[in-house]
């Protein structure tokens, strides 16, 4: 299967591969997918004072469309607001990677990871 | 040698082979690998189906890659005729070849009602006799557009239309026809239409079903889901590169080679009548295929002269090459009307993209000598 | 190293040079067809193909008039299982194969079900190999036909055909051997291995694609009904013309194949350890999938721990291999032979099959030794499930959602 460039560039040169402190009470943490199902992100966002994401990482065990997706959506959130983050929405994600039908789940992952993310920091938060 | 026999095999046209041999040393992979090799393998078949397409005017995911006509007519009628569980009824004509009479005869032992509609004296069937048939039943019309043996064209426009007012599937064998006469914009208006690459002057080992959007078929290879689950097993990706090439080398010509061997076949045959006035061409008053002539002759056995003709360099052919070398009489001078002795009389000179003048007056010469010697009893072989 | 390297040898195989010399004639000067007995470019072609046809039947010690040709194996597998099963349906209506056949032979066993066919889709050992004893207890009176293939085309398990042979003669019921990946790889003797049908692949073995035979044994006779009529060619099993120049390149590939079975093997071996040893000693968390012993030379099947396998694909691009990821697949299922060998799914994700073969050079092998290692140490480091490893936590320990 012919890979689009976009795919390509994202995968062979990811952006923020990494991790961020997950005890940190400013950094929210999503995990999604399952190994058994050939794919697994990890998505953590820093959140500053003014509620602005100002830093993202993902760790991805998946295929190159899912390590794309992930590596797109950590660009996506940096600079947004947490109620902009949670309006990504999966069509954007598979629009710009241009996924074919059998990589949709990629970006439905990618956005779950979004809202995993934002739901770890905001539990946090209340907690706080 | 000078090889007169295009309708049992075609020999290769210049660049068919080019083509072939370019996807045998490109090393290229299997067409259902993702990686490189795969892909590159998966666009020498995406390029060859394109032409094949091209050739008969339809939408690339109408061909399916077959390993040849017999195949492609196995998948058309038992295809079909296993979406319908074998109920039903499946008419055909008494004039097909072997390879779709025998998947009808296994229908019919599996439940169906098989209708063979006989054909008159000029080797054609009536489209009338068809509308008769045409029942609510019916499942499918399986009726070829040119018989291999005499090339006699079946009207085709007709049966067509009166499938289509039937709301009933109409496979047509095009394996005779497809290469001959042009196939552009619905010359024959089937659902189903059988190509063989080696009668086109492509390689043998490969062919082509043509499938209409509506049509459900069952597939009759399993395996690995190859052709959109229409028919598995790694591609014949040489032979199919050579079925692309042929294809569209042949698609701009088709008329013009027509025309040339509309021009050949008739000085032949008016050699032929006037060294031997007493011969017959079958089917001389239907519209018949461009380069097929079949000759009855009384009092001469047509395998012993196809012999002989051999040895004095000419090749041609007794009855269908296909029936590997069983001499029984053949079910087409038969069916119109001929007698036994004078059906094993029957030979066929089938001219070609390489026939010339010079050949056809050479056979011309041969032949009469050949006919003269057998009729005296002086067998020289 | 710029060329890509190729390592998908169970995937097709390369025409060999020699093969194509012996094809090429074939494809331009000379036609006929091979039907046509009357007149002399038939004559040629027939002694071609009779060459052919000796060619193939040496490979397997069988006899010229055994072989039938076909399309390819595919269509050998069709024929074989769905011609025997209608043949002898009268005295039998079950069939045993394992669960780890190629889809050309569980397809067609499928299909015969919806007939009113009985199927024993025999489980096979971890290590990929049929428990001869689970075997036996699987044969009926009803039993008509074992199905197994020689050698596994993901996992290259070679299995054990001379007793699975004994055990059906005796039973009295046909013995069907797909050996696509076996021809040419492994020693085959139809008579000492009691294989009453076998199917080939010429395009497995440096021949052309779309050609084929199918053996079909003559003492004890095997009948069989055909899929194919119409020209009544090839003792009236499988009609249709035959592509002379395909058929001539399939006995060649035959030919070669078996003059240097024993010492490519040798080779072949020796290159596929320095694979393994490579791979193995640098990476942990890796695990070979498959019997170690019996394995045809040319295979190498590893799972990567924590790694995708279409993303390990991706990192190594100009190394093709293939991979039992869902992510290759047209069905979006992860490798069927894997999981039926107890392979958990999340381990075949990370599959990846190399297969070498006989234009694998021990350069390429130390080259892809390098690519791998450098591709799965990035992907790890890119892995949720690598870093958990390292943190001590267990992934399988935890509860994933299944989406």
């Amino acid at each position: 299967m012919a890979y689009n460039e976009k795919v390509l560039d994202h995968y062979e040169n990811p952006r923020n591969v990494g991790s961020l402190d997950k005890q940190d009470a400013q950094v929210g943490t999503g995990m999604v997918g399952a190994p058994a199902c050939g794919d697994v992100m990890k998505l953590q966002i820093r959140v500053n004072e003014d509620g602005v994401i100002d830093d993202a990482k993902f760790k991805t065990f998946g295929c190159g469309s899912a390590i794309a997706a992930s590596s797109l959506v950590t660009e996506w959130v940096k600079g947004k607001t947490i109620d902009e983050a949670l309006a990504i929405k999966n069509q954007e994600i598979a629009d710009e990677l241009a996924l074919p039908p059998v990589k949709i789940h990629c970006s439905v992952l990618a956005e779950d990871a979004i809202k995993s993310a934002v739901a770890d920091y905001r539990s946090k938060q209340k907690g706080a | 040698m000078i090889y007169l026999d295009h309708n049992a095999t075609s020999p290769t046209r210049p660049g068919v082979a080019e083509a072939m041999l370019a996807t045998l040393t490109r090393q290229e992979g299997n067409p259902s690998s993702v990686h490189g090799p795969g892909r590159a393998a998966r666009q020498t078949l995406d390029e060859a189906r394109r032409a094949v397409a091209r050739l008969v005017n339809v939408h690339d995911s109408r061909v399916i890659f077959t390993s040849g006509g017999t195949e492609a007519n196995h998948l058309a009628i038992l295809g079909v005729a296993e979406q319908a569980a074998f109920q039903g009824t499946l008419i055909t004509s008494a004039v097909e070849h072997p390879s779709v009479r025998m998947p009808c005869d296994k229908a019919e032992q599996r439940g169906m009602t098989v209708i063979r509609l006989p054909v008159d004296a000029s080797g054609r069937i009536d489209p009338d006799q068809l509308e008769t048939a045409l029942t609510p039943d019916t499942r499918l019309v399986s009726i070829m557009a040119a018989n291999n043996e005499t090339g006699v064209l079946q009207p085709v426009t007709e049966i067509g239309a009166l499938c289509r007012a039937a709301g009933v599937p109409f496979h047509c064998d095009a394996t005779q026809y497809a290469g001959k006469l042009p196939l552009q914009a619905d010359a024959i208006p089937a659902d189903l239409l059988t190509l063989s690459a080696h009668k086109l002057g492509g390689p043998k080992g490969c062919g082509a079903l043509i499938v209409g959007a509506a049509v459900q078929l069952t597939p009759q290879l399993l395996g690995g889901g190859q052709e959109r689950n229409r028919r598995s097993g790694t591609e014949n990706l040489s032979g199919i590169a050579g079925f692309g090439a042929v294809a569209q080398l042949v698609a701009p010509r088709i008329e013009a080679e027509s025309l040339v061997l509309t021009a050949l076949r008739q000085k032949l045959e008016e050699g032929l009548l006037k060294s031997v006035p007493d011969a017959v061409i079958l089917g001389a008053q239907a519209p018949r295929l461009p380069n097929t002539t079949a000759l009855a002759l009384p009092g001469v056995d047509g395998e012993t002269l196809v012999m002989t003709l051999d040895l004095a360099g000419f090749a041609i052919s007794s009855g269908a090459a296909c029936s590997s070398g069983k001499n029984t009489p053949s079910h087409v001078p038969l069916a119109m009307g001929l007698d036994h002795a004078l059906t094993r009389s029957v030979t066929r000179i089938s001219l070609g993209w390489d026939s010339t003048e010079h050949a056809v007056d050479r056979f011309i010469h041969a032949f009469h000598r050949s006919v003269d010697r057998l009729r005296k009893g002086s067998h020289f072989a | 190293m710029n060329k890509p390297i190729y390592m998908d040898y169970q995937a097709t195989t390369p025409v060999d040079p020699r093969v194509m010399e012996a094809m090429l004639p074939w494809f331009v000067e000379k036609f006929g067809n091979p039907a046509s007995r009357s007149h002399a470019y038939g004559w040629e072609a027939d002694a071609a193909i009779t060459t052919a046809r000796k060619q193939v039947a040496s490979v397997i010690k069988a006899d010229p008039r055994e072989i039938v040709f076909t399309s390819g194996a595919t269509e050998s597998d069709n024929l074989a299982i769905w011609g025997v099963a209608q043949f002898y349906r009268d005295k039998g209506n079950h069939i045993i194969t394992p669960t780890t056949e190629h889809k050309a032979v569980l397809d067609t066993c499928r299909h015969l079900e919806s007939e009113g066919f009985e199927i024993t889709y025999l489980p096979v050992q971890t290590n990929g190999l049929v428990d001869l004893a689970q075997l036996e207890a699987a044969i009926t009176p009803k039993t008509i036909l074992v199905s197994i293939m020689a050698v596994n085309n993901e996992v290259g398990v070679i299995q054990p055909l001379e007793a699975i042979g004994r055990l059906c003669r005796q039973k009295k019921v046909f013995f069907h051997c797909d050996a696509a990946q076996g021809v040419g790889k492994i020693p085959i003797d139809v008579n000492a291995m009691h294989i009453d049908l076998l199917s080939i692949s010429a395009h497995k073995i440096y021949g052309p694609k779309g050609v084929g035979a199918l053996y079909v044994r003559r003492q004890p006779r095997v009948r069989l009904k055909a899929i194919m009529h119409g020209g009544g060619h090839e003792r009236g099993m499988r009609s249709g013309t035959l592509p002379t120049p395909l058929l001539v390149g399939l006995g060649e590939a035959c030919r070669i194949a078996e003059e240097e079975m024993t010492a490519e093997n040798n080779r072949l071996l020796l290159l596929r350890e320095q694979l393994k040893n490579g791979i193995m000693s640098q990476l942990t968390h890796v695990a070979l999938n498959g019997d170690a012993d019996a394995r045809v030379a040319g295979n190498l099947n590893i799972s990567f721990s924590y790694v995708e396998g279409e993303s390990l694909m991706m990192a190594i691009k100009d190394v093709a291999v293939s991979s039992g990821s869902a992510c290759t697949s047209a069905s979006l299922e992860p490798s069927y032979v894997l999981r039926a060998m107890g392979v958990n799914e999340e381990m075949a994700h990370t599959s990846i099959r190399f297969g070498l073969g006989r234009f694998t050079t021990a350069e390429e092998v130390d080259h892809v030794i390098r690519i791998v290692v450098g591709a799965v140490n990035k992907l790890r480091d890119m892995s949720p499930l690598w870093e958990m490893v390292q943190d001590g936590i267990d992934p399988h320990t935890l509860k994933w959602a299944a989406h």
